[in-house]
């Protein structure tokens, strides 16, 4: 089995602070993983430095355990195929909701690519597709301005599986949500991963719960914890970091 | 082509042939003149005005980069076109040096500069018009975008730049004229800028100017990398986090933006008949803002709208009264920003009867 994300002793600080320390973290293809942890326990670290937004001071981190994320910014990490979603639902809202998907699409980047592009027929289907996958297809001309939070944090769970990621970085897709949509958007998450990587951050116990899937728990920038989510909630480390506070 | 032709294009367009075949023939083909020879360049002067404003509507209202420097690009434009002006002189300046423009003579310059080479050929400052204020907008978007600048810092950097170059404009040991800039031109390609055929000539060359800068940044911004803009002006990291290098298409269209702005410059100073420092003065980037705001931002038509209408008023109301202009254009810009966020454009198409909406799709 290949390792889809590979991290490695991994430090960052921030004027002192150590923000993740010695952090190392393995997750395999098609994995579903959900990681929970206290504020300050550098999750969101984490995710800059899978992204290449944030470069970490020591450690390895490897994609598909050949290529170094290290050396990557933002757009080289998506173009690679990792897709991340931000806890604070982020869609382009004065752009309709149909734009919003077709500018996530699996295409050219580059300038003069986007300056001469034209939509082409399998685009207009894979948009379709994907706006009913996340029941959107009655908005499409809407701005996205206009959605409810909900929307928008569907909106952007399909501007994610537009870009066809093989890996999804989600941060707290459950936050704002109502318990139908929460158990909707755990449903959605099973059902994606498998074909791709889907790594969940996540605060709501019960999502996690839902999620049925292998749960790491971060503490002070490490790994304090790992397993099925029976299996940590009985950790005592954990009920002590969890309960002590 | 046809299909960047909506319908506000379309009737601003309209609205601009009309004026450029009326306007000269008022001047030269009438009984009585009912269009003063003054009032061609002065017009003239506007659409120049206009065409910056598109430029920096492009920039601000599109991908939402304010720069509070593009009266800098337009400027530079100015200066490219003013140096061939002074060159076609020749020797019919005061001092009738056929190899030096009469400031230099009074300098006591030797030889010309190198960097005054070439500009006695048209096709070279008709290039140069174009690629002064590129090169500098691509290697200050460069090191500026690839920093990750943005917002107040950008514009405050963008001032400082068009500030400085002020500055180095005044001084007499730059070779540009100076404190006076460069004025008493003769003509251009061998029309004499004293005929009113040759202003209307301007006058034609800027609407069709206008009109093209349009045309180009409706191009853009109809296109995919026009969404890219609004994106990346509506959420820059998510634009990132979806693949796309935010630098490169800032970049692309900053340097686009400050090339029409040197156009513009370039088809200004023969109409205005001199070109100095004072152009690069940060009161005058500003105002462009003003004219973009007051027209209606990210809307194309309304920045030129925008500049159009102030342009006038400022000539109006400083052959009125001119100590209160200053007051006047504040007072409105205040006024525009509280009452009338989307501008001229925006109150106008609110009140003009709309066409039917498409049918709603079934939710």
């Amino acid at each position: 089995m290949i390792s889809q994300l590979y991290l490695n002793g991994v430090t960052r600080s921030f004027d002192g602070f150590k923000a993740i320390n010695g952090l190392s973290l393995t997750v395999d293809k098609g994995e579903l993983r959900a990681i929970i942890g206290p504020n300050g326990a550098g999750k969101t670290t984490m995710m800059d430095i899978i992204t290449g937004k944030t470069r970490p001071d020591e450690g390895e981190v490897f994609w598909n355990e050949q290529i170094d994320l290290t050396k990557t910014d933002e757009a080289g990490s998506a173009r690679l195929g990792i897709g991340r979603k931000f806890q604070k639902p982020t869609v382009f809202e004065t752009l309709t909701v149909e734009d919003n998907i077709a500018l996530a699409l699996k295409d050219e980047r580059s300038v003069f690519a986007t300056l001469f592009h034209r939509q082409t027929e399998p685009d207009g289907a894979k948009i379709t597709e994907l706006l009913d996958l996340v029941k959107l297809n009655g908005d499409r001309s809407r701005l996205a301005a206009d959605l409810s939070h909900g929307q928008k944090q569907w909106l952007e769970i399909g501007m994610l599986l537009a870009q066809d990621p093989e890996l999804l970085l989600v941060d707290e897709p459950a936050a704002g949500m109502t318990d139908a949509e929460t158990m909707r958007t755990a449903e959605l998450l099973k059902g994606i991963a498998g074909q791709h990587t889907v790594i969940v951050v996540e605060h709501d116990m019960e999502f996690v719960r839902a999620l049925g899937c292998k749960v790491t728990v971060l503490h002070q920038g490490a790994v304090l914890a790992e397993g099925s989510i029976d299996h940590v909630s009985a950790n005592p480390d954990v009920i002590e970091v969890y309960l002590g506070r | 082509m046809l299909s960047l032709i909506d319908r506000r294009m379309g009737i601003f367009l309209a609205g601009l042939f009309i004026l450029t075949v009326a306007i000269p023939i008022g001047n030269l083909a009438m009984e009585g003149q009912p269009v003063p020879s003054y009032a061609v360049s002065l017009l003239g002067k506007y659409l120049c005005y206009a065409l910056l404003a598109v430029a920096l509507d492009l920039v601000w209202g599109y991908c939402g980069i304010l720069s509070l420097g593009h009266g800098a690009f337009f400027a530079l434009g100015g200066y490219a076109m003013g140096m061939h002006l002074m060159r076609e002189i020749g020797d019919r300046g005061v001092y009738a040096n056929p190899d030096l423009p009469d400031f230099m003579v009074f300098l006591n310059y030797q030889e010309l500069p190198w960097f005054w080479w070439g500009f006695d050929q048209f096709w070279f400052a008709c290039l140069m018009v174009l690629a002064v204020p590129g090169t500098l907008a691509f290697i200050f978007g460069w090191f500026a975008f690839r920093s990750r600048v943005t917002g107040v810092y950008l514009s405050i950097i963008t001032q400082a730049l068009t500030y400085a170059l002020m500055l180095a404009f005044f001084r007499n040991e730059m070779g540009f004229g100076g404190n006076n800039g460069l004025t008493d031109f003769k003509d251009v390609l061998g029309f004499s800028l004293q005929t009113d055929a040759t202003r209307a000539g301007l006058f034609i060359l800027s609407a069709i100017a206008l009109a093209t800068g349009l045309l180009i940044a409706k191009a853009i911004t109809a296109s995919k990398l026009g969404k890219i803009l609004i994106a990346i002006r509506d959420a820059e990291s998510r634009t990132r986090f979806i693949g796309y290098r935010v630098e490169g298409y800032k970049l692309f269209v900053f340097t686009v933006s400050a090339m029409m702005a040197g156009v513009a410059g370039a088809l200004y100073t023969p109409q205005v008949g001199i070109i100095n420092p004072g152009e690069f003065s940060p009161a005058n980037s500003i105002e462009i803002v003003i004219w973009v705001a007051l027209g209606g931002r990210g809307t194309l038509v309304g920045a030129a709208i925008g500049a159009i209408l102030v342009a006038l008023a400022k000539t109006l109301l400083t052959g009125w009264i001119p100590e209160i202009w200053l007051f006047a254009l504040g007072a409105l810009f205040v006024f525009v920003t509280i009452f009338m966020p989307k501008g001229v454009l925006g109150v106008i198409e609110n009140i003009a009867p709309k066409r039917p909406k498409p049918a709603e799709a079934p939710a």
